[in-house]
């Protein structure tokens, strides 16, 4: 290989950014030195492509046209990206970083694979750095669609999706295998990234939009794989290092995703939640009633309470309720009310979502908690109010083990000595079953928009 | 060659070790910029963008993918560092206030 002519210098560099990544992910353990943890980071990558750049025959006016053209479209896309749509951000970045790992592999495909057959470790590289780096793109971009409401958010359970795609993996599977075993052939190999293209596609339109969660933070485990396979096609440490790092962190942010919904990933991959198969929940009965509520009488309890904790859910980032939540949890803390946000793991639509949204409407992150710290203390609560969420509060899980949620981690607001669901209506949420929290003695219905609600029962306060 | 994907393989699979006790210590509160920050550190791929231009040669149809694949890089890096920057901001200013 060309590097190793060269001095120790560079490879030595890339273990240094290595290292950066290590110490600047560490210090992500904490919102305090988080910041500080990033820049760490990104002067890690800054060192790893100043080291590359000492390598002799570079194409320079190349380098700087890709860099300048990149670093333009990433700069204004991450000023101007709401956060609201992080997740989508998100999943573009992970589609953009998988394609060019792909690239990459193709790249060196070209290379080495124009005229004589393959070595067996390098080929194999490239075929999984091709197929990996495919498959995240499209699976990607689909996702962003689906984020975005290009393509249906809902979930589509077609036994043939399954079948073709299935068929499709054999397909690319046997392609490699002839390239790297038997000829290198230029048509095949295309068709190997057109049958991956579709593969990542076939792979994420079955699953319904709101465990898209789960699988941008897989796709997020993908991209690190197909930057890892980018580094074993091109020999190189720093590649197959960071590579591993951000394919660990999506793995471990997948199997949280899924045991915050007591599922598994087979079943969010391949069961199509939601679509009505699963959505065998016990019907409302007619004679149970829920007691409404109204901002007067809201604002009474909350006003005199001593522990308040409210419990976002998605719904409150659609009605940019954020803001409203801030004003009058300030309000309430004024008066001597102990208040906490109370965020599920799967509230929003990526892990970690709605404490960024809380963050930007200047929550302080130690009036952050978790669903553990909450539930063991739930009877001196004086008041859980429910914003936007449904599922993640629902009783059936904790009481009704065939509930379709059943086992599922809640938040057990129906604990609280008073619970103030705001909703516009008794309808079920995305798991598609009722919700006996609404009918509850100890609980009270705030029907209407989540923002207008919450800014009635701020003015409410005021008057206390 | 083989010596080569054998340590290879030693640093991946250490790697991800590393990986995974680093990654449970970040508190959820803080796992949507873990996820845009380590999309920042997987644009290393930005590195093999530019060995990919570089060999090139006078292989057009490999310069132009090298150059496809360093914008996209690129993107990821620049774009992914700014966001998770402007997030951990807002996490931090609360501190003064």
């Amino acid at each position: 290989m060309e590097m190793s002519g060269f001095s120790a210098i560079i490879p030595l560099a890339y273990l240094a950014s290595a290292v950066l990544f290590i110490l600047g992910i560490k210090r992500l353990s904490h919102p305090d030195t988080a910041a500080g943890g990033n820049r760490l980071a990104a002067i890690g990558m800054l060192l790893a492509v100043i080291a590359t750049l000492l390598e002799s025959g570079l194409e320079y006016t190349w380098i700087i046209a890709g860099v300048a053209i990149g670093g333009l479209i990433g700069g204004i896309m991450a000023r101007t990206v709401k956060m609201t749509a992080m997740p989508e951000m998100v999943a573009v970045f992970n589609g953009f970083g998988g394609a060019a790992s792909g690239l990459v592999a193709v790249g060196e495909y070209l290379r080495v694979g124009g005229s004589e057959t393959l070595a067996i470790d390098s080929g194999v590289s490239i075929m999984a750095g091709t197929l990996i780096g495919a498959v995240t793109f499209s699976g990607s971009m689909i996702a962003f669609g689906k984020l975005q409401g290009f393509v249906t958010g809902n979930a589509i359970s077609n036994p043939l999706v399954k079948f073709s795609a299935g068929l499709l993996l054999g397909f690319a599977v046997v392609l490699a295998v002839y390239l790297v075993g038997f000829e290198s052939n230029l048509v095949f190999y295309w068709c190997l990234i057109a049958a991956a293209l579709i593969l990542g596609v076939l792979f994420v339109i079955p699953i319904g939009g709101a465990d898209m969660p789960v699988v941008v933070a897989l796709l997020n485990s993908y991209s690190g794989l197909a930057a890892a396979s980018a580094g074993f096609v091109l020999e190189n440490n720093a590649l197959i290092i960071s590579g591993a790092l951000v394919g660990a962190s999506g793995l471990i942010l997948t199997g949280i995703m899924c045991r915050a919904m007591n599922r598994s990933l087979a079943n969010v991959l391949f069961s199509a939640f939601g679509t009505g198969a699963a959505t065998a929940g016990r019907a409302a009965d007619g004679d149970r009633v829920a007691t409404p509520i109204e901002a007067e009488d809201s604002a009474m309890v909350l006003g005199y309470a001593s522990q308040v904790i409210f419990v976002p859910g998605y719904g409150l980032a659609v009605a940019q309720a954020q803001h409203r939540v801030r004003e009058l949890a300030d309000l309430l803390t004024e008066r001597g009310v102990s208040v906490r946000y109370c965020v599920h793991p799967v509230a929003g639509r990526m892990p970690g979502h709605m404490n960024v949204l809380l963050a930007e409407a200047n929550v302080p992150y130690e009036q952050l908690c978790e669903p553990e710290d909450v539930n063991p203390d739930m009877e001196n609560i004086d008041v859980a109010v429910v914003v936007g969420a449904n599922d993640v509060v629902n009783p059936l899980a904790r009481d009704d083990p065939q509930s379709p949620i059943g086992g599922m981690p809640i938040i057990e607001t129906d604990r609280a000595k008073t619970c103030i669901v705001i909703k516009r209506s008794l309808s079920v949420g995305y798991a598609g079953i009722d919700n006996p929290l609404f009918y509850l003695r100890n609980n009270r219905m705030f029907f209407g928009d989540a923002s207008d609600a919450l800014a009635r029962i701020t003015e409410e306060v005021k008057q206390l | 060659m083989e010596g080569t994907l054998l340590i290879g393989l030693y640093v991946f699979v250490l790697a991800m070790f590393v990986g995974f006790e680093l990654i449970t210590k970040v508190p959820p509160t803080l796992h949507t910029p873990l996820m845009s920050g380590s999309n920042a550190i997987s644009g290393i791929s930005i590195v093999g963008a530019l060995l990919v231009i570089g060999r090139a040669g006078d292989a057009h149809l490999m310069r132009w993918i090298g150059l496809a694949a360093l914008i996209l890089a690129t993107i990821n890096v620049v774009g992914g560092f700014l966001v998770t920057d402007r997030m951990l901001q807002m996490f931090k200013s609360k501190d003064a206030s």
